[in-house]
């Protein structure tokens, strides 16, 4: 391009781009939708430790989008996290908690985040966010062990979600499994503590596994392969290699009125 | 439009078939449901919450307690949108240490119930969505209680009901504890025990009509001594 003072260096310049005017940009847009999404997430305590769940898929819509997503992640040797909601939006946090994780790796003081003190960060993040109007839609589960008053190690599994609504509790689903899969839990935790008994981490297995196979059979959005994650309460977190459920479809040809 | 496809609603089927997209839109607040009760008495001031956490139909928790010891002789009880009451709570216990360590004192109730007021306007453009109440001990050692608005108006009063069974309760306590319409009145002053019974009685009322309100009662008793609780179970529906 010539101008009157002769020749344009630009297409060499090394200056810094101009963003485009405020005006030439428009409104500022912020997630008002999320776009890939991850469904339910399960989470229960049993004697001794959590179990989480999540299926590996992230819908685009009703598109199985992609098939082979993990949605729980190991923070460190006692805390994990797991995420419903937009992907990216979980990329994103994902990528400011490894961090924290490496700083914190890097004191080499023998401490380490803490489910309930990464729980409460999250809190503060997406409870910020909400207020800018811009939100993170994500809900998430921490689990991990906690210290009670005695200083003794217990369980901890959390809850926050896109406004900043937190909460812990024993039995947490998210999403279509806060309405098929919290009653099937609470059912078999009571049945097995009325009297005085325990949920063993085996208990709580099978449990999470009946409620991913319901989830997997009534929730649209929901897949047939998925992730647990074991974190006992004394000892090392781990993640489970993902299973499949194995539907059953014997008395499909029996349902009608849908031709 | 054919009337056999149209609902009493007045919609049609393929009129929501042709909608189009559904569009989420964002929402700042929900509502978390939850009550608050307090009474204030002499020598003593009640206050109670419910523990369930809902949204919609859903119940989030069904052991959740909305009251919060803010020092030796006062309870704050928040319901409404979770997410606020905890931020706003967090807040308030900041500021109290800030006031604790500049004036090497406790707040007295009704320096935090001004200090609430202050903290609640100062969102009065996007307002903390929650049902505060504020109940504590007076310098002369009388119950005392505050509620509040959600955009910072402070009126006290001798007993209150907020949140979500507030206006079923409210009218309860008029006549109970304020004895109003009623032919015979006691002579003796309120006690500590029959206050207790009446929060209860209103919360066992409460979670049979008001599906926010349920599961059981938290009941912080503040008196000269301290701060003492005591927990009811509720409906567990």
């Amino acid at each position: 391009m010539a101008n009157a003072q002769g020749p344009s260096f630009e297409r060499f310049s090394t200056s810094i781009p101009t963003m485009p005017s405020a005006a030439a940009l428009g409104p500022m847009k912020r997630t008002q939708t999320p776009v890939s999404t991850g469904t339910s997430v399960l989470g229960l305590r049993y004697d001794g430790g959590i179990v989480l769940a999540a299926d590996t898929l992230a819908s685009y819509g009703s598109l199985l989008r992609y098939r082979d997503c993990t949605r729980l992640h190991k923070v460190n040797d006692n805390t994990v996290i797991a995420c419903m909601g937009d992907y990216a939006d979980f990329q994103y946090l994902l990528s400011i908690i490894e961090q924290k994780a490496i700083t914190e790796d890097c004191m080499d003081d023998g401490f380490n985040i803490t489910a309930r003190s990464l729980h409460s960060w999250l809190t503060r993040v997406l409870y910020n966010k909400r207020c800018k109007f811009d939100p993170l839609w994500t809900t998430f589960l921490v689990a991990g062990s906690d210290m009670d008053d005695d200083g003794q190690k217990t369980e901890f599994l959390g809850y926050v979600d896109k406004l900043g609504t937190a909460y812990k509790d024993g039995i947490i689903a998210t999403g279509y499994g806060s309405m098929l899969a919290t009653p099937l839990m609470r059912e078999a935790v009571e049945a097995k503590t009325k009297d005085g008994g325990q949920l063993t981490e085996q208990d709580a297995i099978n449990v999470i596994n009946d409620c991913m196979k319901i989830l997997y059979y009534r929730d649209a959005r929901a897949h047939f392969r998925y992730e647990i994650a074991v974190i006992p309460t004394t000892g090392s977190a781990r993640i489970e290699a993902p299973v499949e459920v194995k539907g059953d479809w014997q008395v499909a040809h029996l349902i009608r009125g849908y031709e | 439009m054919a009337m056999s496809l149209m609902r009493p609603g007045g919609f049609s089927y393929s009129e929501l078939a042709n909608a189009g997209p559904v569009q989420h839109h964002f929402s700042p607040y929900t509502d978390n449901g939850g009550s608050i009760v307090a009474v204030a008495g002499k020598g003593f001031a009640l206050i109670a919450s419910d523990t369930r956490l809902s949204t919609g139909y859903s119940i989030l928790t069904r052991d959740q307690p909305k009251l919060y010891d803010l020092n030796s002789n006062t309870v704050l009880g928040c319901s409404g949108c979770w997410c606020d009451v905890l931020s706003e709570t967090r807040l308030i216990e900041a500021r109290m240490k800030l006031y604790k360590h500049e004036h090497q004192k406790e707040m007295s109730p009704g320096a935090v119930a001004q200090m609430l007021a202050t903290i609640l306007y100062s969102r009065r453009f996007f307002p903390y969505y929650v049902s505060n109440v504020v109940a504590g001990l007076d310098a002369n050692g009388q119950g005392v209680v505050y509620s509040y608005d959600p955009v910072g108006h402070c009126d006290q009063n001798l007993f209150h009901a907020g949140g979500s069974s507030g206006a079923l309760l409210q009218p309860l306590l008029d006549n109970q504890i304020g004895l109003l319409n009623m032919e015979i009145k006691p002579t003796e002053p309120l006690t500590l025990e029959r206050a207790k019974g009446i929060i209860k009685d209103v919360f066992i009322s409460a979670a049979e009509r008001d599906i926010y309100t349920g599961d059981g009662i938290l009941l912080k008793i503040i008196t000269k001594d301290g701060i003492t609780q005591e927990s009811m179970k509720l409906r567990h529906d």
